[in-house]
């Protein structure tokens, strides 16, 4: 008896692409949501000095920055100069914008409040000092020097 | 009239993919995931009276002063920013009182008589360049911290870092952090 075999082809069925736009917009979003675009332009020179025993500021709603540096602008001079969000500003002026900034944010995270001075490391301590004292005025004294991580401490004493 | 049935042609929806990755590559470029990373100092409360005399007794101080040439004078003798971190951990530790139980330092009775007990004391020009301060602050930082990752090494076998919340405490307790920003004076040049 003849069997009638049917040869039957296999074959892989091709990969359903239709399902990629949906990965890719997923990845999208995820990288619209934690995107943050620089939002202040420094009008500032800013190189952060390095450091090794630097700890993470983890809520940046939490957090307000003073730049310190020399100014970009040329006729401004070459002295640092301080700037509060998109301006510059005067030693006098920190304390009530630094009050108003923890007024900003919601009463029971208030205590958390953290300013960050992210100062050139050509500024001098004198300019510094003052603005530490304007946050004591302002009873604002959690403070973080901003600085980049170094490799090692080794790295901060040849530079010396 | 002859009626035509309209077909709505199809949009090809074959480029959207194409199109999200533009996107996508756009963000992923200008994304920037940085955490601001700083010393974390707490500053002392305002006072109306600027000159608040403490009794602290000289040998628990540790000066730390810095010119406005970035040099360094520690207790009133020169040193560079590689013994900053040394002489700070031997004057935290020194446990001239022997209340410490905890630390190995050498009894000096001329240095500080145990770490709750050792202030540490910065103090500046407003000459002396940001850069140099925050590394000395940085040194003092060190001291500390070596000190705690020591004990925690000596009493836990582990790192501090890796310590539960409640070990850290205890080894804190043992070492905790007295360090002063004074305020800048003129001191020469």
């Amino acid at each position: 008896m003849a069997q009638i075999k049917k040869k039957k082809k296999i074959e892989t069925p091709p990969l359903s692409t239709a399902s990629l736009p949906d990965i890719v917009f997923m990845l999208l979003f995820f990288f619209m949501v934690t995107t943050t675009m620089r939002e202040v332009t420094l009008l500032v020179k800013l190189k952060k000095p390095l450091a090794t025993e630097i700890q993470k500021l983890e809520r940046k709603d939490l957090t307000t920055y003073i730049y310190v540096g020399a100014p970009k602008n040329v006729a401004l001079g070459t002295e640092p100069l301080i700037q509060l969000a998109d301006q510059i500003a005067s030693v006098g002026d920190v304390q009530q914008w630094v009050i108003l900034q923890r007024e900003s944010i919601n009463e029971a995270e208030r205590s958390k409040f953290t300013v960050s001075i992210k100062a050139d490391v050509d500024a001098k301590m004198g300019l510094i000092s003052d603005i530490k004292q304007e946050l004591r005025k302002a009873q604002s004294l959690k403070l973080s020097y901003s600085a980049n991580p170094a490799a090692s401490a080794e790295e901060l004493y040849k530079a010396y | 009239m002859a009626s035509k049935k309209r077909v709505v042609p199809e949009i090809n929806a074959g480029s959207m993919a194409d199109i999200a990755f533009l996107l996508l590559i756009f963000f992923l470029v200008t994304t920037t995931m940085d955490v601001d990373k700083g010393l974390l100092v707490k500053l002392p409360p305002w006072t109306e009276e600027q000159s608040e005399e403490q009794d602290i007794k000289e040998k628990n101080i540790f000066v730390v002063l810095v010119n406005a040439q970035d040099q360094l004078l520690i207790e009133s003798e020169y040193a560079t920013l590689e013994d900053v971190r040394r002489l700070a951990k031997e004057f935290i530790d020194n446990n001239g009182d022997g209340t410490c139980a905890e630390c190995r330092g050498l009894r000096d009775p001329a240095s500080s008589d145990n770490p709750g007990k050792a202030v540490i004391s910065l103090q500046n020009d407003r000459g002396t360049s940001y850069n140099m301060f925050v590394k000395v602050r940085n040194e003092l930082l060190g001291a500390y911290s070596e000190l705690r990752n020591e004990l925690a090494t000596r009493k836990y076998g582990r790192d501090y870092e890796s310590l539960s919340e409640d070990d850290k405490e205890e080894v804190n307790a043992v070492y905790p952090q007295f360090i002063s920003e004074a305020e800048p004076v003129q001191v020469g040049g």
